[in-house]
């Protein structure tokens, strides 16, 4: 037995050895995040009634509240672990994710947000089933939800699983598939007990400590260069190794004529996907009006636009004064930059402030993880209950008790599977894998929404095109991209069916979506009913009369 | 004490048909055609597409023009402007720059032009025109 435990001792790597002399630290923070959630999330199960209670939080936040909440629905194990990592490691070209992270919260802004939420009840298919044949939209809809929505857990089980790893090390397999196993307890009791009340109060308070955690980290950093972001580059540049290539576009997508077209092709879905991911897009109905929707999208333009700034702080930071070399050590995509950067910042390895400091920044991103698995696993399972179970299998003839309980099941298994997925969570940078999400989201879903707002002469069969031929170019095009197989970094490193060469789809599979959308509508007769169809929706859509 | 009962009866009314409008959508339809004809509505359509697709096209753009001068223009991108800052250092903190004002002019476009148009139109609407 001793021989055993030395011999683990002596084999843990340099990243665990200071952390888990703490670990009693991490442990009782993430407690008590857990615990104050957790009450919360019951105080707000005992005021979750019906579906519009369960689903949309009663509509009773106000557009500073939603905006908090969506900044914490929105950044997640991909912005905060991510982006750092991307940064720390390919420098300039990690930066391209803050900005169309950002961007693209216009397109919501300006054509989603409002319409939506004047036109939907509780579910991205509500708005998009309005003026087409329910059944049929519904179950695309529905199907694309689910989807996007697995892309975007297994980026935050990647992020947890980094952590883990950091936080205990080789020896800490056993307890690696526990922490994982009670993140996916804990997200669905959130869901199940809070519903979209509990889920968006565990938002707001992440955003908040998210928000609190980085401005510290980024402040430290900067104290350390003398407040001179031009020393804090240089640093960086110096320290990477490539000089002022690091910060220049090119590093990573740099490299010919593939890898270039694999940077548009990233930028596109960044920049279109935002407006398509339907667990933000729910976060629309928890407000009474579209004006309050304008005003909370606003606010969370605000937060996140604050916070993907200090991203060049935290991704810089960590070049300059963590160095690749030891985030590439702890996880090969430096998906654990952020926190050892502030191991680093607080006094480095071995101090008691790095300790401290490098339990708060991972308490902080485990919370992270946590409310927006919780988002992931509400927008899907509503989905399965409202569009799936209730308006398709069963026909609209379900009770709401039904609904509401095959929505908490759906809960369930939707946790089950994001446990599964934590098996693949290795080697890939978690910012990465949301891109995919994004893309998925861009080509199945923004065309329809876009389309059905604002195009009069869309079909059905449109709908349907769009959204399976999206659906399925983009997964496929993944499914035959270097992510999956065909190099060391890839899932399946041993396998070789990398026919696509880009890394994202996103270049070919949206402008996909958006042809077979039109194209799926001019070779279809309009329903008899169409033109009033789509004068109560435009109608309802910019007025909010009759808006739920 | 006639008149009391009729004008509770009048907003109450336009409810039925609206509600029923709700599952199928027959009669009830008819007053969205209206509405959607109308000199007033046209006008808060205009208001909303005018400002709302080009600014997208713009940005869109804009933020596409520097995905593509990051590919394609990698010298003049790492142009030094001050220091250790080049010109995508700049261009990127201009995104960022550009968001938030588009987010401002949006919204204040919105509270202008859109908002006072939408609530007359809902407000006729629910008066049952």
């Amino acid at each position: 037995m001793t021989g055993m435990t030395s011999a683990l001792q002596s084999g843990l790597p340099l990243a665990a050895g200071a952390a888990s002399e703490h670990r009693t630290l991490i442990i009782t923070l993430f407690s008590v995040f857990v615990a104050a959630t957790l009450a919360i999330t019951v105080w707000a199960g005992r005021q979750t009634k019906d579906a519009t209670d369960f689903y949309a939080g009663g509509r009773s936040f106000t557009g500073f509240q939603n905006g908090l909440a969506i900044s914490g629905d929105y950044m997640s194990a991909a912005s905060f672990l991510g982006i750092a990592g991307a940064i720390s490691l390919f420098g300039y070209d990690g930066f391209l994710y803050s900005i169309g992270f950002l961007v693209a919260w216009l397109v919501a802004l300006l054509l989603v947000a409002e319409p939506l939420r004047n036109s939907g009840r509780f579910t991205m298919a509500d708005a998009l089933a309005y003026r087409l044949k329910q059944r049929p939209v519904r179950t695309a809809a529905g199907t694309s939800t689910i989807v996007v929505s697995i892309f975007y857990l297994l980026a935050q089980m990647i992020g947890a699983g980094a952590l883990v790893a950091l936080l205990l090390g080789a020896s800490g397999e056993g307890s690696r598939r526990w922490i994982i196993g009670l993140v996916g307890l804990v997200m669905v009791l959130y869901v199940t007990i809070g519903g979209m009340k509990g889920t968006t109060w565990v938002q707001i308070v992440k955003a908040v400590l998210l928000i609190l955690g980085t401005m510290l980290i980024t402040v430290l950093v900067l104290n350390k260069v003398g407040w001179n972001i031009s020393t804090l580059l240089g640093r960086a540049a110096e320290e990477s190794g490539k000089g002022k290539a690091f910060l220049e576009p090119g590093l990573q997508y740099g490299k010919d004529g593939t890898t270039k077209l694999n940077f548009i092709s990233l930028g596109l879905a960044l920049v279109l996907g935002t407006a398509g991911l339907p667990h933000i897009l729910i976060r629309f109905y928890t407000v009474p009006t579209a004006k309050a929707a304008r005003k909370s999208v606003n606010w969370a333009i605000g937060i996140i636009g604050a916070f993907y700034l200090m991203t060049i702080a935290l991704g810089f930071g960590a070049a300059a004064l963590v160095g690749s070399k030891s985030i590439t050590a702890s996880d090969p995509s430096g998906n654990t930059a952020a926190p050892l950067l502030a191991r680093e910042v607080g006094g480095g390895a071995g101090s008691t402030g790095g300790a401290v400091l490098l339990a708060v920044i991972s308490a902080v991103a485990f919370a992270t993880i946590l409310a927006v698995v919780a988002g992931l696993t509400l927008a899907s399972s509503a989905s399965f209950a409202h569009d799936l179970w209730a308006n398709v299998i069963r026909k609209g003839k379900t009770s709401e008790k039904e609904e509401l309980l095959t929505a908490k099941i759906a809960a369930v298994v939707i946790g089950a599977i994001a446990i599964a997925l934590s098996i693949f969570a290795h080697r890939l940078n978690a910012a990465a894998v949301v891109a995919l999400a994004f893309a998925v989201a861009a080509s199945a879903n923004l065309p329809t929404i876009l389309y059905s707002l604002f195009w009069k002469r869309f079909t059905t069969q449109g709908a349907l095109w769009s959204i399976y031929g999206g659906l399925i170019s983009s997964v496929g095009l993944v499914i035959f991209s270097p992510v999956v197989s065909g190099n060391e970094k890839a899932l399946f490193p041993g396998m070789s069916f990398d026919y696509f060469p880009l890394g994202n789809p996103g270049l070919v599979s949206i402008p996909l979506g958006f042809l077979l959308g039109w194209l799926g509508s001019l070779l279809s007769k309009p329903q008899p009913e169409a033109d009033a169809k789509y004068a109560e929706l435009e109608v309802r859509s910019l007025t909010g009369y009759g808006a739920h | 004490m006639d008149t009391a009962p009729t004008t509770t009866q009048g907003p109450d009314e336009p409810d039925d048909p609206e509600t029923a409008a709700a599952a199928p959508p027959a009669a009830g339809n008819d007053r969205f055609s209206t509405v959607q004809s109308s000199a007033e509505f046209g006008e808060l359509r205009r208001a909303q597409r005018s400002f709302a697709f080009p600014l997208t096209i713009a940005f869109v753009s804009w933020y596409l023009l520097y995905v593509l001068l990051s590919n394609y223009a990698g010298d003049f991108m790492g142009t030094t402007v001050v220091g250790n800052v080049n010109v995508a250092f700049v261009f990127g903190l201009a995104q960022f720059l550009t968001t938030f004002l588009i987010a401002w002019w949006y919204s204040r476009h919105a509270a202008a032009k859109l908002d006072p148009r939408a609530e007359a139109l809902r407000a006729r609407l629910e008066a049952g025109e």
